[in-house]
């Protein structure tokens, strides 16, 4: 490939490039790109999605499943968000599934941040009505909803930490509101 | 801030995640290229807009994206009970439970005309 040498290769443009933030509180940081998709399937499908994910995809509500870094978000009773922290195929391994289901690649649809610090949920809470209280949102709990104007899907990684989900056109919104309420959680 | 149950998330979430889509049990009728206009205005158009107990769709947009019903007053906003989509209305009996005499209302309790 010598004759690609120097040549203007697409390269990725990240949604929230070279964003930090946040105070002693809350730290906002941008989590590594990662593939995604959108997953809807009837009950009698989910053995066999979850064997070709590797992972328990979570039948009860606000649940997760994780594995070496693939996490598989309830989103409703028939749907699922799947992130691949590794960015692995993940279309092609819900294809070999062999069973009926829908998935959408939405790996660049959605960005991320990760809110760690001890005044985490207090900062989401900033624009977001969930009771982020570790009894009612414990660690590998996750959920569509909202921060303030924009969709969101939260996921607890740890007792102090969240990944944000957002849709990338959302992402200015969300990462400046979010440095604002965490600004507001070290008070 | 009003807090609904989804019988989908099975807990209470706020309002915020929510929207309301119109009256719930609004039977579509199956013989459409038949029917009068009139009859279709008042399957497509005509509500009963009902002062007190009402039923409703509701759905959980924000959250996990279902559609269920709910039975609500109109006139103190308080939800008497959700249900999944497709189930039939359930039984007002058990609902409203004798001793409450009377819901909050506007007027008793913020207007001038007490
Ligand atoms: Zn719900």
């Amino acid at each position: 490939m010598a004759d690609l040498i120097g040549a203007d290769l697409a390269t990725r443009t990240l949604p929230l490039s070279g964003f930090h933030g946040g105070s002693g509180a809350a730290s906002l940081s941008v989590a590594k790109p990662a593939t995604r998709i959108s997953l809807r399937a009837k009950p009698d499908a989910v053995s066999a999605l979850s064997g070709a994910l590797g992972l328990s995809l979570p039948v009860k509500a606000k649940t997760s499943a994780s594995s070496n870094g693939r996490h598989a978000l309830w989103l409703g009773p028939d749907e699922w968000l799947v992130i691949d922290e590794n960015g692995a195929d993940l279309m092609a391994a819900v294809a070999s599934s062999n069973v009926l289901h829908s998935a959408t690649d939405i790996s660049h649809r959605n960005t991320a941040l990760i809110v760690k610090g001890h005044g985490a949920d207090v900062a989401i809470n900033g624009g977001c009505p969930q009771d982020l209280s570790l009894a009612a949102f414990p660690v590998g709990a996750c959920s569509r909803t909202v921060l303030a104007k924009a969709e969101i899907v939260l996921l607890r990684t740890a007792e102090d930490t969240f990944r944000v989900e957002c849709w990338r056109s959302f992402s200015p919104y969300v990462s400046t509101l979010l440095a604002e309420a965490a600004e507001d959680a070290g008070n | 801030m009003l807090l609904i149950y989804c019988p989908y998330c099975e807990e209470e979430r706020s309002e915020l995640e929510f929207r309301q889509a119109g009256d719930a049990h609004i039977a579509r009728p199956t013989n459409m290229t038949e029917m009068t206009d009139e009859d279709f205005e008042a399957f497509f158009f005509l509500r009963d807009n009902v002062k007190g107990l009402t039923f409703e769709r509701w759905r959980h947009l924000n959250g996990c994206g279902r559609f269920f019903n709910a039975a609500r007053d109109t006139v103190s906003d308080k939800f008497l009970t959700t249900y999944k989509a497709g189930l039939p209305r359930p039984d007002l009996g058990t609902l409203r439970p004798a001793t409450e005499a009377t819901v909050e209302t506007y007027e008793a309790t913020e207007s001038d005309a007490k």
